[in-house]
């Protein structure tokens, strides 16, 4: 079976690529990054602060499993409904400057969309990083998700 | 200037990606190597010198020559790092799809 979320990470560019279809209409997967409480279901985070309009800005913060916290911001640079979404993102506290992300909506059917995720980052180095780290991120991630799921068995 | 040798370092330069295409499918002296570029022979040692060093090629003594292997195991490394950032978004995206079914069926 493909794989339902693709990567394209070339070598030596300072992008890449996230690229995801779902079984949701266009409006409902635009919806699930517009409303603050559904962006801390999904994204598994707390939503400070969610403004999403032009020049609006967000803040989100999380504790990892050891109880560390950490705090997300960016601003958005262009909103359109159903459309696109332009926006920042930073780690704070991180030696990682801010990434540019454009996120590009589109309707397969009527209830299937697409969602591309171009994200830009400060240099090629900062890229290959913040892939590292995703490494990491997504191995304790998984397992939360595994205790989760083990937790609702008994 | 010492700097610090990892994979992506490594691979990040066309000359290096050909000469691990070239050595890919036969083992080769740094001479043979060399000879299929046009830059100069201690460029080229560089190159050799520096996919050595991050494992990416291995050395190995016979009679008076040295010859360039591949290393497929350091390879597959290279091959295998982006998935685990795929899984973390593909994880985030099944959530974002479970999520907004059941907000869906609430309406």
């Amino acid at each position: 079976m493909e794989p339902k979320t693709k990567i394209n990470a070339e070598d030596g560019r300072q992008e890449l690529m996230i690229t995801r279809d779902f079984d949701l209409s266009l409006e409902l997967l635009f919806k699930a990054h517009v409303e603050p409480e559904l962006v801390a279901q999904w994204m598994g985070t707390n939503v400070l602060k969610l403004d999403t309009r032009k020049h609006g800005s967000y803040q989100f913060a999380t504790a990892d499993p050891k109880g560390n916290k950490h705090r997300f911001n960016g601003v958005i640079h262009q909103f359109i409904p159903n459309e696109k979404i332009t926006r920042t993102f930073e780690m704070e506290g991180t030696p990682f400057e801010a990434q540019l992300e454009f996120l590009e909506f589109q309707k397969l059917s009527e209830d299937t969309s697409r969602l591309n995720m171009h994200i830009v980052y400060r240099s090629t180095s900062q890229r290959d990083q913040m892939l590292k780290m995703g490494m990491r991120q997504g191995m304790n991630m998984a397992h939360n998700r595994l205790e989760e799921a083990a937790g609702k068995l008994k | 200037m010492n700097l610090r040798r990892d994979v992506f370092q490594a691979i990040s330069d066309p000359t290096r990606r050909a000469i691990l295409l070239l050595v890919a499918s036969q083992s080769m002296t740094a001479g043979a190597i060399a000879s299929n570029f046009d830059s100069a022979r201690p460029t080229v040692s560089k190159h050799l010198q520096i996919l050595t060093e991050c494992e990416l090629l291995t050395q190995e003594q016979t009679g008076r020559e040295i010859y360039y292997h591949l290393n497929p195991g350091k390879i597959k490394e290279i091959a295998d790092f982006i998935e685990p950032f795929r899984k973390l978004w593909d994880l985030r995206f099944n959530q974002l799809e479970a999520v907004m079914q059941k907000y869906k069926t609430k309406k």
